[in-house]
């Protein structure tokens, strides 16, 4: 059995497996409920200043792919609506009768120096193992110069983020929006401000659908609608890529990174692993399945890890890193061409109208004896990958490598680029 | 159960179940799938290039299409795709032995052997829009012709429609008091309930432009030459009106039944504990109709049904699936034997007799494939026998008034691809045709057919 004890930041936790700040750790009850299913750690729900915030009716909506539910999946939610001495009192009643499970407490309050001295101070007397800066929100707080208002200018991040190392003991995670053009701005900045972590994605500004007989969007507040925080399986891999690109950006070099973003099993965990999240929140799937689905991620990881022979999460962590590089450094002399395990085919003939119509005809649909046969023309596939993708059963059609002989090149020294360094 | 002891004479009765018992037995086969489940199974089709499928139906329905449509909450075009090319593809969802034609070709049989479920869908779609009583075909403007169709069952009702549609007076002559053919009479109960038959026919009429005239009878009240003197082109949709003999001493006797004749009673009866049914029942035959005739037996209370056939189970007419159903239904099937010869109860002390016992003997496949019988019997107790083998052609009402004869071939109307006939202006389809298939949606694409080629003949 691998190892799946992961120290984060300094944060403990028995797994790496923790729900993320959002409706599942708004309380003492779903956050015991979590443990006792074996999540490794919550971030709780997002604490401000009191009086609390208010929720409106009609908060969450979906994106359903004909039978499949929740594809993607988006809330107009805001953060704890909940005084704060109650989730304080709660928090530190949890992390007594829990000491082995990680506790990180999500804060978002104005930008003034004062709020977060103020608020350090209370966390600070739960015994909360971290908190994690909620620069992130993309939908009400926003408009109140909170949440991604401040994640989407790296000066303000890099601030607060220094206020909260100066005065607080816990580890600091900054929780970041992917709502900017480039994820290394305010994930440099965090680092730069002294963040001990950063944790993202936080949910990315989404309307999922229009009400075509309401004319307004969804989800739907007494006949208006705005714009939610999109996350689910349908954002993983954006989460992925933003991920990836903190962990191989040489100025937040080091820096741990909990990676968020449609995780729902085992292996969107692993992906995120490898890509430098030393630890991983999960929200949609357990608000969607609940808390049991932590069972198969924990057992998932363990015997997946075990076949690889890998014993602690930290042979994992960042370990496809390197693999990731800019397009220019990609080999053009690498060739592969599809490949049709004829006894698998089906004859659905989708490999061949995907190709014919918007790719590049190179599968031919015959008869053959009457029963119609498809066959990849060699000398016009270019190895997209489109029809392997398209087709319904796995492992039918296959990219094969073909060695064509020639050396390692990519674009900076091609030929035809005109700025090529040959 | 009412009836005699069969020591003593038939065990012949009425009212063998209770009503609610009747009414589940009669009810609904195939209940429909609700928009939940229609989603889930509309999501499984893979949307195939070159569907097989469509090439799998006589009348070339674009499967993949109509189920996308069904996905994306588009029910109307759905079931226009359906109903564009098959007007009956409400009764056809019913009633196709998809098993063996578009579900047998789905993909997903390859892959998981569980295809699409084709018929339910199609169900799905076309009750959509049967619910919502729209009409959504228009008809062209008059062509001022007028074309006679003789018999108003699946291939004259869609070579109907589909005249009216190309603008054409279209009169219908129906033998019988509805117009529906076998869908009407033919198809067992529990497969077209709720009168879906005639709320299909309906359907069709309300496009305007057809005129059903009905208790006409070919032959009788309507002729061929009077047709193709009162009408611009005339249609034969005649299906067949002859049943097969037994061959075996003594089928003259009472309690040996003409199957079809039975099922016709059957579909037209409101209470079904009104009908007559044997306490044991044996049904010779291998067909659709000799699994009908079987299960609804059983369903109106007969104890024991037996269908022999005299050959195996591939050769049976009837479906694997038809042939699963009956059994489970609890109807016996004793393939390879022939009945020989009824045994009978005096009735009445007069000389006509009521079968007590069928005497079948085994059958088998000489060395040159020719089916022999082995000279083995065994004995069936039987108060009804219903004959189920086979319905032919009767050629006689062609020749009424003294018509010019049509060509036949194999004892059927000859046609060509247009399905025109051997005289000029005559068209048919459905059974009646050399090569008819039994099927309905065989008979719908014959009507269809013959409608556009009448339309090129009118036009020309």
């Amino acid at each position: 059995m691998a190892d799946l004890g992961t120290s984060f930041a300094g944060i403990k936790s028995p797994n790496p497996f923790w729900l993320a700040s959002a409706p599942p750790t708004d309380k003492e009850y779903n956050v015991v409920r979590a443990f006792k299913a074996g999540w490794g750690g919550v971030v709780w729900k997002t604490l401000g200043l009191d009086p609390p915030i208010v929720n409106t009716c009609s908060r969450y909506g979906a994106h359903h792919l004909n039978d499949m539910r929740m594809v993607g999946f988006n809330n107009i939610e805001l953060i704890t609506d909940r005084p704060l001495e109650v989730n304080l009192r709660e928090i530190k009643a949890v992390k007594k009768a829990w000491p082995g499970r990680a506790i990180v407490v999500s804060l978002m309050v104005p930008c003034e120096e004062k709020s977060w001295i103020d608020i350090l101070k209370r966390v600070d007397e739960t015994e909360a193992d971290g908190i994690e800066l909620n620069f992130g929100c993309p939908h009400g707080m926003s408009e109140r110069g909170m949440g991604s208002a401040v994640g989407q200018v790296p000066e303000y991040v890099e601030m607060v983020a220094r206020w909260c190392k100066t005065h607080t003991r816990m580890p600091v995670l900054v929780k970041l929006t992917p709502n900017v053009t480039s994820i290394l701005g305010p994930a440099r900045a965090a680092k730069k401000g002294g963040a001990d972590a950063v944790a993202l994605i936080n949910t990315i500004n989404s309307i999922t659908s229009v009400d075509l007989d309401a004319m307004a969007p969804t989800p739907t507040v007494d006949g208006k609608g705005t714009h939610g925080g999109y996350c689910g399986p349908a954002v993983k891999p954006i989460a992925l890529h933003m991920v990836a690109e903190i962990a191989r950006d040489g100025l937040c070099a080091g820096i741990p990174i909990s990676g968020i973003g449609g995780i729902a099993n085992w292996r969107d965990a692993a992906e995120f692993m490898a890509l430098g999240a030393g630890t991983v929140q999960v929200c949609t799937a357990a608000m969607h399945h609940g808390f049991r689905i932590v069972d198969d991620m924990i057992a998932g990881l363990n015997n997946w890890m075990d076949g690889k022979g890998y014993r602690e999460i930290g042979d994992v962590v960042g370990k496809a890193v390197p693999n990731v590089t800019d397009w220019q450094y990609l080999n053009m002399n690498y060739k592969t061409l599809a490949s049709i395990d004829q006894d698998s085919c089906i004859q659905c003939g989708l490999c061949h109208i995907a190709c014919e119509d918007t790719s590049h005809q190179a599968i031919a649909a015959t008869r053959r004896d009457g029963k119609r046969h498809y066959e990849v023309i060699d000398a016009e596939c270019v190895g997209c990958n489109l029809c392997m993708h398209v087709c319904p059963v796995q492992g039918c059609i296959t990219m094969v490598e073909v060695d064509t002989g020639k050396p390692y090149r990519n674009w900076t020294t091609h030929p035809n680029n005109p700025m090529s360094k040959q | 159960m009412a009836g005699k002891a069969t020591t003593d004479g038939p065990d012949i009765g009425t009212g063998r179940l209770a009503v609610a018992e009747l009414a589940a037995n009669f009810d609904d086969v195939k209940p429909p799938l609700d928009a939940n489940q229609a989603l889930i199974e509309a999501s499984r089709c893979y949307f195939c290039h070159d569907a097989p499928c469509i090439e799998a139906c006589p009348t070339g329905i674009d499967i993949p299409n109509f189920i996308r449509k069904i996905a994306s909450g588009n029910l109307m075009g759905s079931a226009l795709d359906i109903l564009e090319p098959n007007i009956m593809g409400g009764a056809c969802a019913r009633v196709c032995p998809t098993e063996v034609l578009c579900e047998d070709a789905c993909v997903r049989n390859a892959s998981e052997r569980k295809p699409v479920r084709i018929g339910a869908l199609q169900r799905h779609a076309t009750d959509w829009l049967f619910e919502r009583r729209i009409q959504p075909f228009a008809r062209a403007p008059s062509s001022g012709k007028r074309v006679a169709i003789v018999g108003g069952g699946p291939a004259g009702l869609a070579c109907a429609h589909r005249l009216a549609m190309l603008g054409h007076g279209v009169d219908v002559y129906e033998a019988r008091d509805k117009l529906g053919g076998l869908n009407e009479y033919g198809i067992a109960a529990y497969k077209v309930p709720d009168e879906f038959a005639q709320r299909e026919v309906d359907f069709i009429l309300s496009l305007g432009g057809i005129t059903p005239h009905c208790c006409k009878a070919f032959g009788r009240d309507i002729t061929l030459t009077g047709l193709r003197r009162s009408h611009d082109a005339v249609f034969l949709g005649l299906g067949l009106a002859g049943v097969n003999a037994l061959r075996a001493e003594g089928e003259d006797m009472a309690g040996v039944e003409d199957a079809v004749a039975y099922i016709a009673r059957l579909r037209q009866a409101a209470n079904k504990a009104s009908l007559a049914v044997g306490r044991k029942v044996v049904v010779i035959g291998g067909g659709n109709t000799a699994i009908d005739i079987a299960v609804q037996s059983k369903r109106l209370g007969a104890e024991d049904v037996t269908i022999v056939y005299r050959r195996g189970s591939k050769q049976m007419g009837a479906t694997a699936h038809e042939q699963e159903f009956a059994q489970t239904n609890g109807v016996k099937i004793k393939h390879w034997a022939r009945p020989v010869r009824l045994l009978g109860w005096p009735v009445n002390g007069g000389g006509k007799r009521h079968v007590r016992e069928i005497e079948c003997e085994y059958t088998q496949l000489d060395d040159k494939d020719r089916l022999t019988g082995t000279g083995d019997r065994f004995s069936l107790l039987a108060d009804t026998v219903f004959k189920a083998i086979g319905q032919i052609f009767l050629p006689d009402p062609l020749r009424a008034g003294g018509a010019e004869p049509l060509d036949l071939s194999a004892g059927r109307i000859a046609v060509n691809d247009d399905r025109a006939a051997s005289l000029p202006g005559v068209f048919a389809g459905g059974d009646c045709i050399a090569g008819g298939q039994d099927l309905t949606v065989r008979a719908v694409q014959d009507g269809k057919t013959a409608a556009h080629a009448i339309d090129r003949y009118l036009r020309s």
